[in-house]
């Protein structure tokens, strides 16, 4: 007689009185595929822990983003922000939909060009661009954002040694209502600065001014922010058209929309808190519309969004260590993936889920990484099936940040796959293995040998 | 470690519900673990119950040796068991 499934017995305290706040129904119920390829197919193949990629998601996402925009507003742009995820194969995916590159240092330039994206279509922001990321920009024609006045002051340098015009923007920062005020990067609104440095560049005549930049904060949960954002941003141009009879090209209102992640502390999930693409095209594309321009003179609108387009098709696949009872009588499961690949555990309540079938029954768990440190905690409290060492689990809404801000500290970084949209499994990065990580290293003579 | 008795005041249906008249505590509890507080009513030492999971449920000794110590201090916690009989 065949053996039945087991399960770990369980008995769990019924609160009748309470709704659990973590726990939502759905999520226990068990994800056994991801795209109709099975979780422990991907694992046995490409190992555990594994970012999983959807390339169907990414795309219908951005078509579902640039829908929203396009029928309210007749010039829209998107510039794949690198940071938020730059595996060469994820920003392809969006070059291919027509996104141009947006880059905040000089190996994310030199990755944007490798990739083949025509320089023009390259925004190099960012408070830190070294001379060679500069006579560069300027020698390709990339669009250039200011940040600082040294900065300012370097580029006009530049220009009398390399005889060229940059295209460059200024990166403004302002009061949209939000706290706090992102207002270390580019030029201030209210005080006049951002006005002092317009007047510089246009009194240099040594670049040409095509656009106005600002990037007001991330994770914003308030649309209105935006609206806000984007009737300053125009001021500024209007006044420019006013006072120099110049057009500004383009507004790029930087990056910022939310994910449908839940923040911590946060008492509803965010798939219910966070505005949706069309709420946040309408606040940009009213206040642009109504600011004054002729309908001729329309400027560009340029978005540098990153999460929102990413995070949802990212999943990270993962299986449980060991299960313990800690001192107070709550349950910990160790999960073989840590903080160190999936940093955006600090500040979201990842839904995770089982990626086998189960039993209705659950209980609450602190969910902890591998890692040698107390920090290493996944989710404070999660309400899952019972599981045993070996079942897999599949993190959710993973696709931002974590495959840039990663680090190698006691755990290498794991492999990444991509779903096309065909259902085919490409493997677009390779795990770490400590030849990978010892090609840095060099060990002076004197230091080779020793004896214990 | 003395052999823990499950409380004979508490009621517990098939489908896992269980209820202390005493303390007026509901509980949750799923199959295998229905099987196990039943096995301990009929009066079944600790060697006994593991035997039948074993034999029945797809599953490793020192699993289900760990997972069995979990859940009775979990019972003894909840005071649905007890060392002595009440
Ligand atoms: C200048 C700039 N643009 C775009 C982004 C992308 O932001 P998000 O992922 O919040 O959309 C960032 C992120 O910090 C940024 O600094």
């Amino acid at each position: 007689m065949a053996k039945l499934r087991y399960e770990r017995p369980v008995i769990k305290k019924l609160n009748t009185n309470f709704t659990n706040k973590y726990g939502t129904k759905t999520e226990y119920s068990p994800v056994t595929h991801i795209e109709g390829v099975a979780v422990k197919d991907l694992i046995s193949k490409y190992g555990s822990p594994l970012f999983v990629i959807s390339e169907t998601h990414i795309r219908n996402t951005y078509k579902n983003a640039l829908r929203a925009f396009r029928t309210r507003y007749p010039k829209v742009q998107f510039a794949w922000s690198y940071k938020t995820n730059y595996i060469n194969a994820v920003c392809n995916v969006f070059h291919q939909e027509g996104s141009w590159g947006e880059v905040v240092s000089g190996f994310e330039y030199r990755k944007a060009l490798n990739n083949g994206v025509p320089p023009d279509k390259i925004i190099f922001n960012g408070p830190d661009k070294t001379d060679e990321d500069l006579i560069a920009a300027i020698t390709n024609g990339s669009r250039i954002h200011i940040d600082h006045l040294d900065e300012l002051y370097r580029i006009i340098e530049l220009t009398d040694e390399l005889k060229m015009r940059p295209k460059v923007a200024i990166r403004v920062n302002m009061n949209t209502g939000i706290y706090p005020m992102w207002d270390r990067f580019g030029f201030n609104y209210e005080n006049g600065q951002a006005w002092e440095a317009i007047i510089k560049i246009l009194a240099s005549d040594r670049m040409d001014l095509v656009g106005l930049h600002c990037h007001i904060g991330t994770f914003m949960l308030s649309s209105n922010a935006y609206a806000v954002a984007a009737s300053k941003l125009a001021d500024l141009a209007l006044g420019i058209k006013i006072k120099f009879n110049k057009n500004i090209q383009y507004l790029d209102m930087g990056g910022g929309f939310a994910s449908t992640n839940t923040l911590h502390g946060s008492f509803l999930p965010g798939k219910d808190t966070s505005p949706t693409f069309d709420e946040y095209a309408e606040a940009i594309s009213t206040a642009i519309l109504q600011s004054g321009f002729p309908p001729n003179e329309l400027p560009l609108l340029i978005l540098e969004t990153g999460r929102a387009l990413i995070d949802e098709a990212g999943y990270l696949l993962g299986s449980v260590i060991s299960n313990k009872r800690l001192s107070d009588g709550r349950r910990a499961t160790i999960m073989d993936f840590g903080v160190n690949i999936l940093f955006t555990a600090f500040w979201y309540s990842h839904k995770i889920s089982p990626a086998q079938e189960f039993s209705h029954y659950t209980e609450d768990s602190v969910i902890y990484g591998p890692l040698c440190m107390n920090i290493d905690v996944i989710r404070e409290s999660c309400t899952l099936p019972p599981m045993k060492r070996g079942d897999h689990v599949v993190v959710h809404t993973v696709g931002a940040y974590n495959m840039t801000q990663w680090m190698q500290f006691i755990a290498m970084r794991p492999s990444v796959v991509m779903i096309d949209t065909k259902g085919e499994v490409h493997q677009i990065r390779d795990k770490e293995t400590l030849e990978y990580l010892e090609q840095k290293e060099m060990m002076p003579q004197y230091l080779k040998k020793f004896t214990l | 470690m003395s052999q823990l008795k499950i409380k004979s005041s508490i009621a517990i249906s098939e489908t896992g519900f269980l209820f202390m008249p005493n303390t007026g505590d509901s509980f949750s509890v799923n199959p295998i673990g229905v099987e196990i507080i039943d096995l301990l009513r009929q009066g079944k030492s600790e060697k006994e119950v593991k035997k039948t999971i074993l034999s029945k449920y797809e599953i490793d000794d020192a699993t289900l040796e760990k997972d069995y110590d979990d859940f009775l201090n979990q019972l003894k916690q909840h005071n649905v068991a007890d060392t002595d009989e009440n």
